[in-house]
């Protein structure tokens, strides 16, 4: 595989910087030092998680997102929005089918917006293994916004919560009563929670059970706040009256119709400011640090783990298991030999 | 060491509105262990092209039922060139008149299938073709 220069890479080369996230994708070994020259070029960028069930239509409020995002401010330059769509490979063939393009034709043409479609390659938790790894490169590469959209998840895959700096949920009405709402797992991760196609029926009840459980998170009652419109005006008066100040951040409820951009200019308010909200209160520094911290401690992990295979007599570890099959000894004994 | 996938984009051009012919094809490669992006109807040719760079992939699978091809392989294939992407596999499927194939060919385009393709031959073509080339 030939060398990929960092330079054009910070230079905004768009093949480079396509070749280097497949070098990274496959574990090219070239790969490696291709990081470590970009890496002091990162931490620029704000990540943005966009999760939630699948059918909850992320893809398509993703497309609003990057469309809104790219307006920027008034007298500032465009912010440049790349976008990182994870979706599951097949545990049996090891292929995927990765559709969410299908729903972003809107940022077609655009120089400004870079879509790379990723495939979870076996790993759980809502991303692939490399996506950190294809985050450092965009973010080096001058992208000011990185939205990373994962696989469809619903309970457990609440790894974009480690990744991202600002976790936007995406439900849609009628994917399960208000026990889902209570369980723990992905609401708990978001910093916004966006109840997506709010036209349909039951999108009052699903706001509902998610203010519910937020009161129970915040410990008090009413301390969040409702954005959107779309039939639920008679619920806001109520709230936005028992809303305080509060100093710490919390999640605010947006309704949206993604389809026809409805509700998105608030919900992309609310997310510049929650970028803000984290560097004003030192909280973007600290999730740096404990993502940093997981990175490194991950590759120690793998690191140690290519070593001892490297030096693993195979012959060895077969015979060890055929044991463990046969019930002579446990597969906890069988680590303590073969270490 | 290196994990290689063969990665398609299945791109449907032009304004035919029929595209279970790619999606049947997607989920052949899919099963076939590839990753293979689905960009939906209607790419124009500078969508496909923009779309193949950012997901660099190996190979460009075009579905066109409109009878535009003679119009649409070639202005795909001059995007993908002027945009760098000069070591892709392009394969056509669709209606395709028989004497229209050979032009289809000369342009560089790997294969053509016609209705009624097995899916397997298709498999085998994109992997064999890839095996021929070292990137």
């Amino acid at each position: 595989m030939p060398q990929i220069d960092p330079i054009a890479i910070r230079q905004g080369d768009r093949l480079a910087l396509s070749r280097a996230l497949t070098m990274i994708e496959n574990n090219a070994p070239e790969s490696r030092a291709l990081q470590s020259a970009l890496f002091p070029f990162t931490g620029h960028a704000h990540l943005i998680g966009v999760t939630g069930a699948p059918g909850a239509g992320k893809s398509t409020l993703v497309n609003q997102l990057a469309m809104g995002l790219r307006q920027g401010k008034e007298g500032q330059p465009a912010p440049k929005v790349a976008i990182i769509a994870v979706d599951p490979t097949s545990p049996f063939t090891g292929g995927a089918l990765l559709g969410d393009r299908i729903r972003m034709g809107g940022l077609a043409g655009d120089k400004g917006i870079f879509i790379r479609s990723m495939a979870s390659r076996g790993v759980l938790g809502g991303l692939a293994s490399h996506t950190a790894a294809f985050v450092t490169i965009l973010d080096s590469a001058g992208f000011d916004l990185i939205i990373i959209e994962t696989i469809g998840a619903g309970q457990a895959e609440v790894g974009i919560a480690s990744l991202a700096h600002t976790v936007v949920v995406v439900e849609a009405p009628g994917m399960g009563d208000d026990i889902q709402a209570i369980k723990a797992g992905i609401l708990e991760i978001a910093d916004i929670i966006v109840v997506n196609k709010a036209d349909r029926l039951g999108a009052e009840n699903t706001i509902r059970a998610l203010r519910v459980m937020l009161e129970m998170a915040q410990g008090k009652s009413g301390a969040f706040d409702i954005k959107g419109k779309h039939g639920l005006d008679a619920l806001l008066p109520t709230i936005k009256e028992k809303q305080k100040p509060q100093p710490g951040w919390i999640p605010p409820i947006h309704t949206t119709i993604a389809t026809e951009g409805q509700g998105i200019a608030p919900l992309i308010e609310d997310i510049l400011r929650h970028g803000e909200h984290l560097a004003h209160t030192g909280e973007w520094q600290q999730k740096e640090a404990a993502r940093l911290r997981r990175d490194i401690q991950a590759l120690i992990r793998n690191t140690l783990l290519d070593q001892w295979w490297q030096k693993q007599d195979e012959n060895q570890f077969e015979e060890i298991l055929a044991d463990v099959l046969q019930r002579k000894y446990s597969p906890l004994e069988a680590v303590e030999r073969l270490l | 060491m290196t994990e290689k996938r063969i990665r398609v984009l299945i791109a449907k051009p032009g304004l035919d509105g029929h595209d279970r012919g790619a999606k049947v094809i997607a989920r052949a490669l899919m099963d076939a262990g590839m990753e293979v992006i689905y960009t939906g109807l209607r790419q124009t040719p500078e969508m496909i092209a923009e779309a193949a760079l950012q997901e660099d992939v190996d190979v460009v699978g075009l579905s066109i039922l409109s009878g535009a091809h003679n119009a649409l392989v070639p202005a795909i294939i001059e995007k993908l060139h002027s945009s760098g992407l000069t070591n892709i596999k392009v394969f056509v499927g669709g209606i395709i008149p028989e004497p229209d194939i050979a032009g289809l060919l000369d342009l560089g385009v790997k294969a053509v299938y016609g209705p009624g393709t097995d899916t397997q031959t298709i498999i085998a073509d994109i992997q064999h073709a890839m095996q021929r080339s070292s990137r």
